[in-house]
């Protein structure tokens, strides 16, 4: 990989970064950055918006246009950004809970609209930086500080949710796969319309602790072994398929995308 | 001749986290248990595969071909 465009995206001076050692963020942001340097972005033009928790810090590292905004929210600002210059490429960084539960309506309707925002979704399946709280993504079962004897609730399937609320791209890799996850967030730039990429990632400081994956490699160890690509998940049933991961490009599709149509309105009204 | 590769270890970067050192299909990396850091041990069995430059979340890592001469 040609490392040096890569630094070149990065502000160097707020390094070593703020995340735990071993912390699957920092795969995902390298990750990024490949996939923005091999389209040749630029970075005036590139627009990295963010909310709040550990992913969210990611914004502060990387020399682009960025912007670190309120908890959840980071979708409707992107919104904004693309809406009033859409020649602008946006992509928004958030975490599971920023995405699922504080901004949980403004991702539905986001993904409602088809705004060409790019969403890297950075499920790392717990609140990890207030402590450890359950998200809704930790699965049934899982240890949290505010579930001792497990989580009783059913998690959210966040490419699920994205195809149902009808976004035009929708992916899932791990961190385990880093040259998948290029791939993805490449594709979900590259497409005209609102692309959400999530990216499975591990907290072992406050999830791995409690749930027998203390260190990293054991979690990336977990992740080889539990994901499964979409081609081969077709053909399994829905037992030997419980506890599995499965990764692969599950929409892609194309949709009228929201800024086309608002400016064909614009010029519609006035009559030209 | 198989091609050589350098591999350079930032160490105001790297956190000691081992990923590397366990991605490593030929065990290049080993840790250096005083300073908690990652250290290229055995570079010149490099195959250049890049596994540890991905996987490495402090991006402390360059993988650069050796040049002949």
């Amino acid at each position: 990989m040609p490392s040096q465009e890569v630094f070149s995206w990065l502000r160097t001076r707020f390094f070593p970064h703020i995340w735990c050692p071993g912390c699957g963020h920092g795969i995902i942001m390298h990750a990024m950055l490949r996939a923005l340097v091999a389209l040749k972005k630029d970075k005036s033009q590139t627009v990295i918006a963010s909310g709040i928790g550990c992913s969210s810090r990611m914004a502060g590292y990387i020399d682009a246009c960025t912007m670190h905004t309120t908890h959840g929210r980071s979708l409707a600002f992107a919104t904004g950004i693309k809406l009033a210059k859409p020649e602008l490429t946006v992509i928004d960084v958030m975490g599971d809970g920023d995405c699922t539960a504080i901004g949980g309506n403004h991702f539905i309707h986001a993904c409602r609209r088809n705004i060409d925002i790019t969403a890297i979704v950075m499920n790392n399946n717990i609140y990890g930086m207030t402590g450890g709280q359950a998200s809704p993504t930790t699965p049934a079962g899982s240890l949290a500080t505010t579930t001792p004897f497990g989580a009783i609730d059913p998690s959210f399937d966040i490419c699920k949710l994205a195809e149902g609320a009808g976004a035009s791209y929708v992916a899932r890799s791990t961190v385990a796969n880093p040259i998948q996850a290029e791939k993805f967030i490449l594709n979900g730039i590259k497409k005209k319309g609102f692309s959400v990429v999530e990216i499975l990632t591990h907290c072992h400081t406050t999830f791995g602790r409690k749930n027998n994956r203390r260190t990293p490699i054991d979690n990336i160890n977990f992740f080889k072994n539990n994901s499964v690509p979409l081609a081969r998940a077709k053909d399994m049933s829905e037992e030997e398929l419980a506890g599995k991961i499965v990764t692969g490009e599950f929409v892609n599709k194309d949709i009228p995308e929201y800024t086309d149509q608002y400016l064909a309105l614009i010029e519609n009204v006035r009559g030209k | 001749m198989p091609k050589k590769y350098d591999v350079i270890v930032n160490n105001s970067w790297c956190k000691g986290c081992s990923l590397c050192i366990h991605i490593c299909p030929k065990k290049v990396l080993e840790l250096d248990e005083v300073r908690g850091k990652s250290v290229p041990a055995r570079q010149d069995d490099c195959i250049g595969c890049r596994q540890c430059e991905n996987i490495c979340p402090d991006m402390a890592i360059t993988i650069k071909e050796r040049e002949e001469g």
